[in-house]
């Protein structure tokens, strides 16, 4: 049987096969507790969540919220912009703060690559990574993960696309760490400036910045979204241009040769990466993405909480 | 073993009447196996079929962190209302009565039962809790420095009640 000894959840690079395999396992029994009438069960209980953000988010904060909540576990969300970090607080000194409070676990989100696992040796209780930097969002990934699964039945030998802006993403990161590591091909597929040249050393199997080169033998397509708000360095073409080379449309997954599986982390820009006809259709499973997340991230909290009775 | 089961199924129906408005839960999951063949049983016996659900109790535990290997959360499995029915509970060995009381506690969060009652094919003794068993296959006295496993065909590939001495005594 599997053993799962982590009392933190930092990113997928650093899990084996076995423990991502574990979590996704779990994760099934988890979604089946969001059917019930009473959508909750006791394992929680007791326990304390922080959603420490440094970055504006809605959907992951809800949804680890509703995770944590599930599981009976009392949540304090802190975003960053109405706390005394604006004061001049380091990462670390809020970090301690939080474990005198006496919380169990720490969800961070944060603009720094690192900033997770920064945290995770400076305070005794488990820290969740929510996304730092252009580094790892290892619970989107799993989730995305679990999503194939369950169209698909297996990860091994699937090929999944990611589209894109790599350079900058850290979905892109968990996800490539993750699906390589449960034998899928992945392809990834940008405009040649926000591809990164380390990308090749992660286990991509091709590279490529023709779209339809990377739908013809997709099983998947994980488009992620373009942060055009983010681009300070103007690395990205422009919106419309953008679209046409590279936004999904049924035109061009009509064209593949199979009935490609859409994704997105969300937000969706509708005519920008993805158009309404897509997102909307009967190959997306976006809205499946969001009820996954909350069962894979009730099965993190659920881990990291009993890894740490373990350590103890 | 076989013969123990349809002993209790008899004795089941006849505290009960008869099988009507009868579910019955397993507790995986070992308990699931043996719900099934109680289920199979009593339709062979009053000819009703009677719905059969699994409960994983993991997440009502109140001991998780004694357990040295991590399991897999099992899926919950009850596919009908059980509100107003008449709910026998099913688990292989009874013990210090713990996941009973979780098994309880799950399935009262899933509705309002008529009534519940509890069988088990071996029972230990040993209770922590105030819990006993309306229906017994056999009462096997044993020593805490034992341990007591039941093996079953389903899972096991074999019919057998084990008991072992601890190794750390």
């Amino acid at each position: 049987m599997a053993e799962w000894k982590r009392k933190h959840l930092l990113g997928l690079e650093e899990l084996s096969r076995e423990e991502i395999e574990f979590i996704l396992d779990n994760t099934s029994s988890f979604k089946e507790v969001l059917t019930r009438e009473v959508k909750k069960v006791p394992t929680l209980r007791g326990k304390t969540v922080v959603n420490l953000f440094y970055e504006p988010s809605t959907r992951t904060r809800v949804s680890f919220e509703v995770a944590a909540k599930r599981l009976s576990a009392d949540v304090i969300n802190i975003a960053a912009e109405t706390s005394s970090v604006r004061k001049g607080e380091t990462l670390f000194d809020t970090g301690r703060n939080i474990e005198a409070l006496k919380a169990d676990i720490i969800v961070v989100r944060h603009s720094a690559s690192g900033a997770a696992a920064m945290l995770s040796h400076h305070v005794n209780i488990s820290v969740v990574n929510a996304g730092d930097g252009w580094h790892e969002h290892p619970t989107q990934a799993l989730l995305d993960i679990f999503t194939l699964k369950e169209k698909f039945g297996r990860i091994e030998g699937l090929e999944v696309s990611i589209v894109g802006d790599i350079a900058h993403s850290r979905v892109a990161r968990s996800n490539i760490w993750g699906l390589s590591k449960l034998g899928a091909k992945v392809t990834v597929c940008a405009p040649k400036l926000l591809i990164p040249p380390e990308i090749e050393q992660m286990g991509v199997s091709s590279i490529t910045d023709n779209i339809d080169v990377a739908l013809v033998n997709a099983d998947a397509v994980n488009v992620l979204r373009m942060q055009f708000e983010r681009d300070e360095a103007n690395m990205f073409p422009e919106q419309l241009e953008y679209f046409k080379k590279f936004g999904i449309t049924q035109e061009r997954l009509e064209k593949a040769k199979k009935k490609i599986v859409i994704m997105h982390p969300g937000p969706i820009n509708r005519g920008i990466e993805i158009s309404s006809e897509v997102a909307d259709g009967t190959q997306s499973v976006i809205l499946d993405q969001v009820t996954n997340g909350i069962a894979v991230r009730m099965a993190v909290l659920f881990l990291v909480a009993q890894g740490a009775k373990r350590k103890k | 073993m076989q013969k123990t089961l349809v002993r209790i199924a008899h004795e089941i129906i006849e505290r009960n009447k008869n099988a009507e408005d009868m579910v019955i839960v397993g507790i995986m999951n070992r308990g699931a196996h043996l719900a099934k063949r109680l289920a199979n049983a009593i339709e062979q016996i009053e000819g009703v079929s009677v719905p059969v659900g699994n409960l994983d109790i993991t997440l009502y535990r109140d001991d998780l962190s004694m357990i040295s290997e991590q399991p897999v959360v099992q899926k919950t499995d009850l596919m009908f209302d059980i509100t107003g029915k008449k709910v026998i509970l099913v688990d292989d060995v009874l013990y210090t009565g713990r996941t009973v009381r979780a098994a309880l506690t799950e399935l009262i969060d899933f509705g309002r039962p008529q009534f519940i009652q509890l069988c088990v094919l071996i029972d230990r003794g040993f209770r922590e809790l105030p819990i006993r068993a309306d229906f017994v296959g056999k009462n096997i006295p044993t020593s805490q420095k034992e341990s007591i496993e039941v093996h079953l065909e389903e899972c096991d590939g074999v019919d057998e009640v084990v008991i072992m001495e601890h190794d750390d005594g």
